[in-house]
């Protein structure tokens, strides 16, 4: 918590110029406002006294040909965990979802996951190929993708191991390091089919199999009748094209499905008569389940929720009163029907409000426009899809997993949120 | 078939897709002409792959485990190798041919990642010190958690549980807080968002 004293403006007299608009401006927000209706004991500077910004000029338009944002936002940037993996390179970071709202994850902060780190090819280098069980083996360049139809969807990209770490309790404390393995961003690209069509799939044709330039290759089976039904070879994404770390300047969208299925820097399309069962479809990407026997091929993502404010790197800070809870939801299986909220850790439910018409296999923002008492609470968010599939508590899951899956954990999340609405990753029972 | 309708691309040449296409099927499809022993296996481990891997696929330091971990597939905490939880001894030769060793992939020859693969096969004790293995006898290796793999079979497993229409008011007795973040403190430090800062 910061300093919220009453008496801070005050002791503006001496104090340099720059203290004094730190602190009026620390007060002008802060719980003393909040808890006395919004009245104000002292004219507030920031509207009595003119300031730099409304008196001298800014930065013209020749300063930031590409901007980043503002110096206040450093906070919101990607996250990592050292001792999740070995290295740095095969590894994985966060998103900052605790700090985004709407749907739309900005792509210089979504989330990163390699496994032979990010490389830079150039669009001159690039080629793709498509071979296996096909009429016209085909290579194509960069050039030649572009002339091909395109399509723009919008849809999100889960890491299969998002939330693994807390299958076995509450362990990391913010929803970034909870559930930022995913962003959603607004896709432009050819279709999969289009693509495999150009080459001619030959009947004994059941699987496509896609891997990357890079040296991990992150080659997947893809069972044909999702290639030629949504999956998109993208460009473009959040109206630019890809980021480097994202695989600039072609991956594949699978909609729906585990984010390892999106090969980044997508190098070659086979078909093939079964699946290749790689190394990420067998030794990673199965799902060990209690009785010592994994499930393989599991490929949706399931419904599934969490609040991003309050939550422990979003502080309810305001004091008791008016408060936003929100978040966001999505689902592999197609759209998002409702959000339910708990404030008491499951006991008693109401349902949120979703912002827009929520899209299939997109993220979904929810709000519940609360009332806060000022006590402690538990707040859960728990999804509904338009399969009529309900989020499941992490009891539920586990009781018919066990502890050792590792993937695709979407039981529900609970943060404790106390009386200064600081809030904690905790489990109930 | 379906048919071609814009013209674009052009025909892959034979020798771009032998350089690109060499994924293994289970089936032993896409196997190349070759072969290895487990003496052979053993040089090119020592000197590609045991600093990180351990001399005998044991693993060092936190990377990762090939061998061991028979029958933990049911402990609290299993150790899946490519003796104990791989299913297919095709996975081993496509990966390690084209992704390693970490940091310089693709310097392996055909022969030498025969030779590796019956390495790791004997470091698991699936084979023989005398062992060769080559394209001919490749798909005769049993490995040991063959079956130990089902389907995604969630939509009948879970969906029975969990589409149903949820409680929304008294839905259980009063709740309390089992397991907390805060005691285990693994978190990396972070500056939280305060709205009036």
């Amino acid at each position: 918590m910061t300093d919220q004293s009453n008496d801070a403006p005050r002791k503006a007299g001496g104090a340099s110029r720059r203290d004094f608009l730190r602190t009026a401006g620390l007060a002008a927000g802060g719980a003393a406002l909040a808890a006395t209706g919004a009245r104000a004991n002292a004219p507030d500077a920031l509207i009595t006294e003119v300031q730099p910004y409304a008196s001298f000029t800014g930065e013209g338009v020749d300063a930031t040909p590409y901007g980043m944002p503002i110096h206040f936002e450093e906070h919101v940037v990607r996250r990592n965990v050292e001792w999740l993996t070995a290295d740095p390179i095969s590894s994985i970071n966060f998103t900052p979802i605790h700090a985004l709202e709407g749907t739309i994850t900005p792509q210089g902060c979504a989330f990163e996951r390699h496994h032979s780190g990010a490389i830079e090819m150039s669009k001159q280098e690039y080629r793709l190929m498509i071979n296996g069980l096909v009429d016209r083996p085909l290579v194509f360049t960069f050039a030649d993708l572009m002339r091909l139809p395109r399509e723009s969807h919008v849809y999100f990209c889960e890491c299969a191991a998002n939330s693994g770490m807390e299958w076995g309790g509450a362990q990391l404390n913010g929803a970034q390091f909870t559930h930022g393995m995913i962003h959603n961003m607004e896709y432009i690209g050819v279709p999969l089919r289009v693509l495999l069509e150009e080459a001619g799939v030959q009947p004994e044709g059941k699987w496509v199999y896609v891997e990357g330039h890079d040296a991990s290759s992150n080659g997947r089976s893809i069972p044909l009748e999702k290639a030629m039904d949504d999956c998109l070879v993208a460009f473009y994404a959040n109206g630019e094209a890809l980021r480097m770390e994202h695989g600039y300047p072609v991956r594949l969208v699978v909609p729906g499905w585990e984010g390892n299925m999106w090969v980044k820097w997508l190098r070659r399309i086979a078909v093939y008569h079964a699946a290749v069962e790689s190394r990420e479809e067998t030794s990673k990407y199965t799902d060990l389940l209690a009785n010592g026997v994994a499930r393989k091929w599991t490929y949706e993502m399931d419904a599934k929720s969490v609040i991003t404010a309050p939550s422990p790197q979003a502080p309810a800070s305001h004091g008791a009163g008016p408060m936003v809870i929100t978040g966001l939801a999505w689902s592999g299986r197609g759209k998002i029907t409702r959000v339910d909220v708990s404030t008491d850790g499951g006991v008693n439910w109401v349902e949120a409000r979703l912002a827009g018409d929520p899209l299939p296999m997109a993220l979904t923002r929810f709000y519940v426009d609360h009332v806060w008492d000022g006590k402690p609470m538990l707040l859960q968010s728990r999804a509904v899809d338009e399969t009529g599939y309900v989020q499941p508590t992490k009891d539920q899951l586990r009781a018919v997993r066990g502890l050792n899956s590792i993937y695709h954990n979407n039981g529900i999340q609970t943060w404790y949120v106390n009386e200064n609405g600081e809030a904690e990753n905790v489990e109930v029972s | 078939v379906l048919a071609q309708e814009f013209g674009l691309g052009r025909a892959a040449l034979p020798e771009e897709i032998e350089a690109w296409d060499v994924a293994v099927l289970p089936d032993g499809t896409g196997l190349p002409e070759g072969s290895g022993d487990v003496y052979d296996g053993e040089e090119a481990w020592i000197n590609n792959c045991a600093s990180c891997h351990g001399d005998f696929a044991e693993g060092a330091g936190a990377w990762p485990v090939i061998a061991g971990g028979d029958g933990t597939l049911t402990d609290a905490r299993p150790v899946k190798t490519v003796g104990s939880y791989w299913p297919y001894l095709s996975t081993v030769f496509d990966y390690v041919h084209r992704s390693m060793p970490f940091g310089a992939a693709q310097i392996l020859t055909y022969d030498e990642t025969y030779a590796i693969t019956a390495y790791i096969l004997y470091s698991n004790g699936i084979v023989d010190d005398d062992f060769v293995l080559s394209r001919d006898n490749f798909t005769e290796v049993n490995m040991p958690n063959v079956d130990g793999f089902i389907v995604d079979d969630r939509v009948d497993t879970e969906f029975p549980l969990f589409v149903t229409e949820p409680c929304m008011s008294d839905c259980t007795d009063s709740v309390e807080i089992s397991k907390r973040a805060s005691d285990i403190a693994v978190t990396p430090p972070f500056p939280r968002l305060l709205l009036d800062g």
